[in-house]
């Protein structure tokens, strides 16, 4: 069936302009269609989706708290089985950054592992957004946020490196994991039906642009969502069963951009011009891992 | 009806089963553990029908709970002290969402130091977080309280969910008769477990948790407010049809030698048991004493309470919780109770059997020689007893 024609998320909702957020939630429901509950951790979302007592949510929806969104999806999936309504029923969790790589971890990794037909979206716009632009384990090395401030005594922000979630949820051996980018919409589109068609757990990890906390103008989202992906920060895969070796890239740059490119447009990385070196073990750091890519090719 | 041997944990597995529970998310915790297990087992075996989570925390159990609730399923779970802490966050949104769950609780003392005995500050902690709470004497309580409890929590005119508490170990753990009534006789006081509110339905879609401003957020908590004082009425109901149907009679508040008694106990949970052997013995040596029985902690049961009590001439509450800072809260809720009645007894408190540590027939008769001498002299409002208070004024200082 498709539903490209349908709307599932109403247009009036409170996303700031310029989010890409609704661009993901927007498409992952066309595809998904109207026999679908939605589970949503607490973040931007849940936030600018529901003020009561409006909602965007064309679709059955339920938000319970931050950390437990597979936990409370589990629970659905269960009540639907006992029901005997499970058959054709999608059930998909929308969890930002902070819900699903920190604090919604272990629920996360518990619905994973006992195997429930869910399929989980992270959209990852790297912080806190939604409390204005904390760091994550998802805000990636050289980040600005409000709690990795730059000065004197922390030249390069965030010093730590982007927690790897969903080469995390592929070592769960869940039948699918992906990574997608709304700035490649035939690429994201094609994995979300692929993973709404398979059983069990799914992960796919989506790529958000926040205008607020990455310090951009709203007209840009799309370009710079795209730079993630043609610099080679952000690069396109899917997994299978957790079988790492036999990763599939689905877009490869035909010339890989240099980082700066993705850099430059964005206040959250601008004093890391300040020190160049900087950008350069980044750059030094993407090269190495398409590297392995490039030499088995 | 089937008599069986059950611990106070089987016996509530058992009341999932005749109530036909459909989603049962549960993780283990000392002395609940025995939940699951008896569920995994009756599943196993072909002796239950129903979704059984293991999840990978309290937490997630009730979040699941929460979830499988919001689907129209009939759920229950079962946990105790630190796992009732871990669930704190999300007891307020099943209350909040309206959700009818309905969880055991083995009753147990909180960290630290750890311990894993007998105490009601686990439940007692929770009890503004909008569930009812029942409190079982024994393991046939405990099965009819936790159908009870179904019935309440899924009234249209309540729709809250409710805990049922029984004290770790001399209830979670030890044997007893109890009589499991048939699955159609349960079925004929439950209805069946498919829920009739709006549930996550793709046919009928509807928006569940949302943000709420400051304009509406009151009014919310005023419903649940209202539906809770709502429940005191539909408890009662659902005693009397329990009665009807399964020939046991509950009551929220009951009497035991009360009627013409100058001092009376009150006690809640698996400890009245010996507080009943206590009265008896003094009654023998002419002393009028009598004792009154908890089984509803929330809703408060102010009313009958004050009814009940409001004729002796002192009230002895024996408090197996402590609110630091202040005193036990059967204590603390009956002195409220009173408040703007001219004529009340003298109450006191008497907190003991804190982390499992012994209640004994001697330690009532203790309370009631304590309280007797309050007739003619002023005594500490709060009392611990059995306790080795000089061990701990050596370090603490006196008191």
């Amino acid at each position: 069936m498709n539903y490209e024609n349908q709307e599932f998320f109403a247009p009036g909702h409170r996303a700031c302009a310029g989010c890409a957020a609704p661009i993901i939630v927007k498409w992952v429901l066309k595809i998904a269609g109207p026999n679908t509950i939605i589970v949503n951790a607490t973040g931007c979302l849940e936030v600018f989706s529901t003020p009561y007592p409006h909602s965007s949510w064309r679709l059955p929806w339920i938000h319970v708290a931050f950390e437990n969104a597979s936990a409370v999806a589990s629970g659905i999936d269960a009540a639907l089985k006992a029901q005997g309504k499970r058959e054709g029923t999608n059930i998909i969790i929308f969890g930002g950054d902070g819900g699903t790589s920190d604090i919604g971890l272990q629920s996360l990794s518990g619905m994973a592992e006992r195997g429930h037909d869910i399929l989980y979206v992270m959209y990852d716009n790297e912080a806190y957004m939604n409390t204005g632009i904390q760091r994550s384990s998802s805000t990636p090395f050289g980040a600005w946020t409000t709690t990795s401030q730059v000065g004197p005594y922390n030249i390069i922000g965030k010093n730590e490196f982007k927690k790897p979630i969903a080469e995390i949820m592929a070592a769960h051996k869940i039948p699918y994991v992906a990574t997608v980018n709304p700035a490649f919409l035939p690429d994201m589109k094609m994995k979300i039906e692929k993973a709404l068609k398979i059983k069990g757990p799914k992960f796919i990890h989506a790529i958000s642009s926040c205008t607020t906390g990455w310090r951009h103008d709203p007209s840009k989202t799309v370009e710079i969502m795209r730079l993630a992906t043609e610099t080679g920060i952000f690069p396109l895969w899917e997994i299978e069963n957790g079988d790492f070796l036999k990763m599939k890239l689905t877009y490869v740059p035909k010339q890989r951009k240099p980082v700066e490119e993705y850099f430059k447009p964005q206040g959250r990385f601008r004093h890391l011009f300040q020190n160049p070196e900087k950008i350069k073990e980044i750059q030094k750091m993407v090269d190495e891992w398409w590297a392995k890519f490039e030499n088995k090719n | 009806m089937v008599m069986m041997m059950l611990k106070g944990n089987e016996a509530t597995a058992y009341a999932a089963k005749v109530a036909k529970v459909q989603v049962i998310p549960a993780y283990p915790i000392t002395p609940s553990t025995l939940f699951p297990e008896k569920v995994s087992e009756l599943i196993s075996n072909g002796e239950m029908k129903a979704e059984f989570i293991p999840v990978e925390s309290e937490h997630s159990a009730l979040s699941a709970a929460i979830g499988a609730a919001a689907t129209g399923a009939r759920t229950m779970t079962a946990t105790a002290s630190q796992g009732l802490a871990l669930m704190h966050e999300v007891l307020f949104i099943a209350s909040g969402m309206r959700l009818p769950i309905v969880m055991a609780i083995g009753n147990r003392a909180l960290s630290a130091p750890v311990n894993i005995w007998a105490e009601q500050q686990d439940t007692i902690a929770q009890r503004d977080s909008g569930w009812l709470q029942f409190y079982a004497e024994n393991n046939q309580e405990a099965l009819d309280l936790s159908l009870i409890a179904f019935r309440v929590a899924e009234d249209k005119r309540v729709l809250l969910p409710a805990m049922m508490g029984m004290d770790a170990f001399v209830l979670t753990h030890t044997m007893e008769p109890v009589d499991v009534p048939d699955e159609s006789l349960v079925e004929k006081y439950l209805g069946p477990p498919e829920q009739k509110y709006p549930t996550l339905n793709p046919s009928q879609p509807s928006t569940f948790g949302a943000f709420v401003f400051p304009e509406h957020y009151m009014e919310f908590r005023y419903s649940q407010f209202v539906a809770m004082e709502h429940s005191k009425k539909v408890i009662d109901e659902a005693f009397e049809e329990f009665k009807n149907i399964f020939g046991r009679e509950y009551r929220k508040v009951s009497g035991f030698m009360n009627e013409d008694a100058d001092i009376l106990l009150i006690s809640m949970g698996s400890m009245t048991g010996t507080a009943r052997e206590a009265i008896r013995k003094l009654r023998e040596k002419g002393e009028k004493v009598g004792l009154i029985k908890l089984s509803v902690f929330r809703p408060f049961p102010k009313e009958e309470l004050v009814e009940i009590t409001k004729n002796a001439r002192i009230v002895a509450v024996v408090d197996r919780n402590i609110s630091i800072g202040f005193a036990g809260a059967i204590f603390t809720e009956l002195v409220a109770s009173y408040n703007n009645i001219e004529k009340k007894p003298k109450i006191l408190n008497f907190i003991l059997g804190l982390g499992g540590r012994d209640i004994r027939v001697e330690d009532y008769i203790e309370i009631y020689n304590r309280a007797k001498e309050a007739e003619n002299r002023g005594v500490k409002e709060i009392q611990w007893i059995n306790v080795d208070e000089d061990a701990v004024y050596e370090v603490e200082g006196p008191l």
